[in-house]
């Protein structure tokens, strides 16, 4: 395999050296967080898309996780040696878009640009607030429950929650059966950002986000409060399993059986086919009845491709004729089977549907139809200045209502008034 | 009195000119960035900048997670450099009265010396992993309820264990040699007055080693402060609750995760205080008791 991979990068380093010396081919450098298997498939997209024509080469790197890539192509902005093409996550969008000058919007780029072409849950997340996209979304996923179905059935127990009234029937009879009933892999995501999403509750003034960068963060809401305090009734009767704030961990704990349902990413797919030694299923994003009867779709996490400002024409032409390339269903469909992230576009998503794809793998769907869930007001994401920090903050809180050394109430309480300094500090910075 | 005056070679500007140059570019200019950008409320990619004096520092070191940061930093420093120094005396004066396989109980001790933190951090999240951690079943199993994603007191004990563990070998090394430079004409003439081996610890070999320990305490001070940030980052991250947070991880989070140059310029200035401050009353108050 090593050595496979190897071969291929040389082989795949010389025809770099061979085409741009040859040809005199446009290079366009592109930088990303993809580590592992997604490496893989993205460098095996940009060797495909260099073998398709001779004008362009794509040379993919990798940069590290997202904070790392962004730190890198931070510094190599001011240092102006910026890649063409860099790719950025959901909570860090503010800042590349709130900053006048970074990148070059997509939809300016691209030729024949609709924004309709692309899934309703990808639209506007990394747009700007007239609905204009910037980034192109790259990497989406959505969070979804997975479940075991071993677990399920010694527990006796049918179908897995559609809601979180549901799921406290349930957890008791996991619980006999010996297993922690659920763990969750990122609370930020999934337990606040798509949690309003879900219940279509406002996350943050100035429409989320979009409207404006002088805002507030509206966490410390009724709804949040109600599902936090339940959550940790859950983990002190032993419902909830928390295993840090580690992806990983908690994945694992759902892995080794610990739990036996777990909230992951519907990217996640792909990596528990191989690692879960027992039968598993993934559904929707439970929610509260009593908060809404009919849930709204979820938006995406994961990352999107930005265009970098300060090359010239022939370049932009040329990331331009990439990102066509990118989107084209047929790329879109090799993406999304080989990785679980949901294909961006209608298209490509008609024709994984055509060739029968979840005829044969039916939970590889799921993620895309819960982002086509009708959209509500306050679906389409948000757009929060230092949001990295601002997740930090919530983590801070969220251990201390899971240690029991804050109340919910105040927890909350010190969260908004951190979160909105924070949010203030932006606004002083970037308008 | 004459003044002699030698004649100027340019030679020795030459040999540390290497060490000069490092210096400027390690350490001076980006120290001098650092300050200037901690005036600065700048974008992350410089394309705008306004002069705001001290609102960073304002911003930042009177927020609440600052604060903890700084009171987690003082407690964490002073447990590590109090405990790996009085661990590796231990062994080290242990280790030097050994005869019989004295050189495998030196190489065991010192073995770990050459483990960088962020290696021993991983190694110590294995341990205390909750699925997998021996460490971690170990402690539960002896009746402790032992959790360190959710206990501040637990995950804190992580990470002094760890860092202790990684700074004792290094410790033991220096007070070892230094032991062993006491001259042994000494130790018999201390031998023939007192019987009492404590006593002739305490008032003959930790006065002479007290050069040792002095220079051992300054390096301790600054791997505390500083190295062991490779191991916050492999265990808790500042987890739970940021419980854990270092000043220097806190620099880092905000300035390299969180994209706020201004922000963590300004945390870093005030820390380059704060171990500045230290070293000098270091050297001035507990060197003057220290003889060479």
């Amino acid at each position: 395999m090593r050595f496979k991979s190897l071969l291929a990068a040389i082989v795949f380093g010389g025809s770099v050296l061979g085409s741009t010396q040859a040809l005199s081919a446009t290079e366009i450098q592109w930088w990303h967080a993809m580590g592992g298997r997604l490496g893989e498939v993205v460098n095996e997209i940009a060797e495909n898309y260099n073998a398709s024509q001779s004008d362009v080469v794509v040379v993919p790197t990798y940069k590290g996780g997202y904070e790392d890539t962004m730190t890198a192509g931070i510094a190599a902005f001011r240092a102006k040696e910026q890649p063409h093409i860099i790719q950025i996550f959901d909570a860090g969008a503010a800042t590349i878009i709130n900053a006048k000058g970074a990148t070059v919007p997509v939809a300016d780029l691209m030729k024949d640009f609709n924004i309709d072409d692309y899934i309703p849950g990808v639209r506007y997340f990394y747009a700007d607030s007239a609905g204009k996209m910037i980034g192109l979304p790259f990497n989406s996923s959505t969070p979804l429950l997975y479940y075991n179905k071993d677990a399920f059935a010694e527990a006796g127990i049918e179908n897995p929650p559609t809601t979180w009234e549901e799921f406290e029937t349930i957890a008791p009879k996991l619980k006999e059966a010996g297993y922690i009933a659920l763990a969750q892999s990122h609370s930020p995501w999934i337990f606040s950002e798509n949690f309003h999403s879900r219940h279509n509750i406002q996350l943050a003034t100035g429409n989320n986000g979009y409207d404006s960068t002088d805002v507030e963060l509206l966490y410390n809401n009724d709804h949040m409060k109600m599902h936090w305090t339940k959550v940790k009734e859950w983990l002190d009767a032993g419902y909830y399993g928390f295993y840090g704030r580690a992806w990983g961990d908690n994945q694992d704990a759902f892995v080794q059986k610990k739990v036996a349902m777990w909230l992951g990413s519907s990217g996640s797919f792909g990596g528990l086919t191989k690692s879960a030694e027992f039968k598993f299923g993934a559904t929707f994003l439970p929610y509260w009845e009593s908060i809404i009867k009919e849930p709204k779709g979820t938006f995406i996490g994961g990352a999107a491709l930005f265009a970098m400002s300060g090359h010239d024409d022939a370049e932009y032409d040329a990331v331009a004729d990439f990102f066509a390339y990118m989107t084209a269903s047929e790329n879109q469909v090799f993406w999304h089977k080989e990785t679980g992230y949901v294909p961006i576009t209608q298209a490509a998503y008609a024709d994984a549907k055509k060739e029968g794809y979840y005829e044969s793998t039916p939970d590889a769907e799921i993620g895309i139809l819960q982002l086509s869930q009708p959209g509500g007001e306050w679906t389409k994401g948000y757009r929060l200045g230092y949001y990295v920090q601002i997740r930090d903050v919530m983590y801070k809180h969220f251990d201390d209502i899971f240690s029991g050394s804050a109340s919910v109430d105040d927890a909350f309480a010190s969260m908004e008034k951190e979160s909105n300094a924070l949010l203030k500090r932006f606004n002083d910075t970037y308008k | 009195m004459k003044r002699v005056q030698f004649e100027h070679s340019a030679i020795p500007y030459l040999f540390v000119a290497p060490q000069i140059v490092i210096i400027v570019i390690f350490f001076l200019w980006p120290a001098a960035q650092a300050i200037y950008q901690s005036f600065l409320l700048e974008d992350a990619w410089g394309l705008s900048s306004q002069f705001v004096w001290f609102r960073n520092y304002a911003d930042t070191i009177l927020s609440e997670s600052w604060l903890q940061a700084a009171g987690f930093t003082l407690v964490f420093s002073t447990l590590v450099t109090f405990l790996s120094l009085s661990l590796a005396l231990l062994l080290a004066v242990k280790a030097n009265e050994v005869i019989r396989g004295a050189s495998t109980y030196k190489t065991t001790l010192m073995w770990a010396y050459a483990i960088a933190p962020p290696v021993a951090g991983l190694m110590g999240n294995l341990m205390f992993n909750p699925l997998i951690g021996d460490l971690y079943k170990f402690f539960n199993a002896i009746g402790w309820d032992f959790n360190h994603k959710l206990d501040s007191f637990d995950a804190g004990f992580v990470v002094v264990l760890i860092s202790v563990w990684k700074q004792v070998s290094v410790n033991f090394i220096f007070f070892l040699s230094g032991l062993q430079g006491i001259p042994k004409s000494v130790n018999e003439a201390s031998m023939m007055d007192c019987r009492s081996p404590t006593r002739r610890f305490w008032t003959i070999t930790f006065p002479l080693l007290a050069p040792t320990t002095f220079f051992l305490m300054v390096i301790n001070i600054t791997y505390a402060f500083f190295e062991t940030f490779g191991i916050i980052d492999t265990t808790t991250r500042g987890a739970p609750g940021g419980a854990t947070n270092t000043l220097v991880f806190k620099v880092f989070q905000d300035g390299f995760r969180g994209a706020d140059l201004g922000g963590s310029s300004a945390q870093s200035v005030v820390l380059m205080l704060i171990v500045l401050a230290l070293t000098v009353v270091q050297f001035r108050f507990i060197e003057r008791k220290v003889h060479y």
